[in-house]
């Protein structure tokens, strides 16, 4: 065991030096390496994180969301619908949501101005979501007016600025008192934008979606589990493209990669036959190339993989978002909470460093299999 | 003792452009002497030492090194009788350029096993004993032809072999070079190695300190 270790480490002592001396054809592989590995692990890991956040965040979103139309618009429930839907069978809970969109010309984005049900802010004042706080410079205590549709100037005081645990949605809220609310929309105390159901048996919900449709033949029944389904194609579709771009560039790196590697240079080939020619054998070679394969292409994949880190998880994914969440109106600003998808990480490991460290392998193998009486020979 | 009975080397061997380099030598290198293979070029000196070093396995007939047969092993065994039993100088020396004169000397043993401590310990008493010490840490590129030559040496050295074999050793050194050469020589065999080197040089075949010469021609042994 004692002696396997050393042999090893002088081997890798032996490998580092070569990469070292033969360094210029090495890095430039190297770098190509990390880059593909980088634009894989960058998709990976930012429709991972966001795949997960969505999931955290319709996690807290209702099982059940009601909107009603007339005439094929949206049109405002009443207390009188909701009322009515709590009656329904199956259906546990009802809760009438008050928000609305509001363009801001000012910065040139849509806030969500919404009147919580429970817990909202005192009058006049607002808490609002630090995409918001962003794009108008606020910190708590400073003043927002916003111009309502009716051409009122109506100011109000941060109370709060929040970032929830979900930036997808909560960067662009505003929450204030319910009578602003009304007040600022002009609407009766009486409408709700929507209404959020809970059922008793979440295995029922098909039914009970059903007899909403039956009662408001108009409505329109948002389910939580159908939602999560179009997010999670949405994605895998735009993984999928941008999964199938890096795979283009993999294989043309893989011939690169081959090419190189398979034609070792003649100092190489000189190297390995006084390598022979002094005592080590065949496996020994091999043994050392070995570790010069996984060294090249494990760093490449770390660094690969690390830079893709921190550029999806402290950089926004600012090179790969737009094509990623293009659809975003928004723009919010994400910060990812990191997660790694294990098994991505194994398949994309394996698939950079085996095919290359094998690419190493074959020509030295070739190098070293021959009698190393050819050495005695050479001229310099 | 290294004996060979009937060894033939054949080139290209069947095709058109085959080439007998050795052609049926019968040879005993008695141990604990140096030996000399003298002839003109071409004459199969070269060919002849790498068979005997078990670089190069014989087209036909039998190598035995201290009793055992090698002309036959498998090459995973050959490097390990290589290994264990040789120690070769280059006449081109073969140094690893870009590495220190003590890397150079140590590489023979990284497959062996032993710790890199153990290792450099042995190559710095070997640079020492050939006046190196001081340019242990140098690049070999960065080293005169009689330094480079030492350092060969020392690394032929390193796994303490029975026998050492040197192709050329002085046809790029000066008379005062070889006469160094040759000295080192008579102290290996003065620790009871065996030495057997090619030369074409008249001032190496009839050096004192060598015991014994071989005359090749064509291949074949020469009275
Ligand atoms: N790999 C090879 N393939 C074909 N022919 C070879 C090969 N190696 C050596 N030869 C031939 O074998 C013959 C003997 O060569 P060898 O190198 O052993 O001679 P030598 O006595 O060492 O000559 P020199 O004094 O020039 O070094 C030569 O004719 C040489 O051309
Ligand atoms: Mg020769």
């Amino acid at each position: 065991m004692r002696a396997w270790i050393n042999r090893q480490s002088l081997l890798i002592d032996y490998t580092l030096s070569s990469l070292g001396r033969h360094g210029g054809r090495n890095l430039g592989l190297f770098a190509v390496y990390a880059g593909i590995v980088f634009v894989l692990a960058s998709t990976m890991l930012f429709t991972h994180a966001i795949r997960r956040e969505a999931k955290a965040l319709l996690a807290h979103s209702p099982e059940v969301l009601l909107l009603k139309l007339k005439a094929g618009r949206h049109a405002y429930l009443t207390r009188a619908d909701l009322d009515g839907l709590g009656r329904l069978r199956g259906v546990s809970k009802v809760e009438g949501r008050r928000w609305g969109y509001f363009f801001d010309s000012l910065a040139g984005a849509n806030y969500t101005l919404m009147a919580p049900s429970a817990g909202s802010p005192d009058r006049g004042r607002i808490d609002v979501g630090d995409g918001v706080a962003r794009t108008r410079g606020l910190a708590a205590g400073d003043t927002l007016s916003l111009r309502s549709a009716a051409g009122g100037l109506h100011a109000f005081t941060v109370g709060r600025v929040f970032s929830a645990e979900s930036s997808l949605i909560a960067a662009d809220l505003v929450l204030m008192n319910p009578s602003d609310w009304e007040a600022f929309f002009q609407l009766p105390d009486d409408v709700f934008t929507d209404a959020a159901l809970s059922v008793v048996n979440p295995l029922e919900v098909k039914n009970v979606a059903r007899k909403i449709s039956d009662r408001l033949p108009e409505a329109r029944v948002i389910l939580r589990e159908e939602v999560l389904r179009t997010y999670d194609s949405l994605f895998d579709w735009r993984e999928g493209v941008l999964l199938a771009l890096a795979s283009m560039a993999a294989a043309a790196f893989g011939i690169l990669a081959w090419s190189k590697a398979s034609g070792l240079s003649a100092d190489e080939r000189r190297e390995i036959g006084i390598l022979k020619a002094i005592g080590w054998d065949t496996r020994d070679v091999l043994t050392m190339k070995l570790w010069e394969g996984a060294l090249i292409s494990g760093g490449a994949f770390a660094v690969g993989f690390l830079v893709a880190w921190a550029h999806v998880f402290h950089f926004e994914a600012a090179l790969i978002a737009p094509v990623l969440k293009g659809w975003s109106v928004l723009y919010p600003r994400f910060i990812l909470t990191p997660s790694i998808d294990a098994a991505s990480l194994l398949t994309l490991g394996l698939l950079t460093i085996l095919p290359y460290t094998l690419a190493t392998l074959v020509p030295a193998w070739r190098a070293a299999a021959t009698d190393p009486d050819q050495v005695m020979r050479g001229t310099e | 003792m290294i004996e060979l009975a009937g060894v033939t080397k054949v080139f290209h061997e069947g095709r058109h452009n085959a080439l007998v380099a050795l052609d049926g030598i019968d040879l005993t290198i008695p141990e604990g002497r140096i030996t000399v293979l003298q002839g003109p070029s071409g004459s199969g000196k070269t060919t002849l030492l790498t068979v005997i070093a078990c670089l190069s396995r014989p087209t036909a007939g039998r190598v035995r090194v201290a009793g055992e047969v090698v002309s036959n092993l498998p090459e995973a065994f050959l490097a390990d009788v290589r290994r264990r039993t040789f120690g070769v100088v280059f006449q081109q020396f073969h140094l690893v350029a870009g590495l220190s004169a003590r890397t150079n000397v140590m590489l023979p043993a990284y497959p062996t096993g032993r710790s890199h401590a153990d290792i450099a310990g042995r190559a710095g008493g070997l640079l020492d004993r050939l006046g190196l010490a001081r340019l242990a840490e140098e690049r070999v590129e960065g080293l005169s032809g009689g330094e480079q030559q030492r350092v060969a040496i020392a690394r032929a050295l390193i796994n303490d072999p029975r026998v050492v074999v040197a192709d050329e050793p002085t046809a790029n050194l000066d008379s005062a070079l070889s006469a160094d050469f040759l000295g080192i020589l008579a102290g290996l065999r003065d620790e009871g190695r065996t030495v057997i080197m090619s030369s074409h040089d008249p001032r190496v075949c009839q050096a004192s300190v060598v015991d014994r010469v071989v005359h090749l021609l064509d291949g074949k042994l020469a009275a």
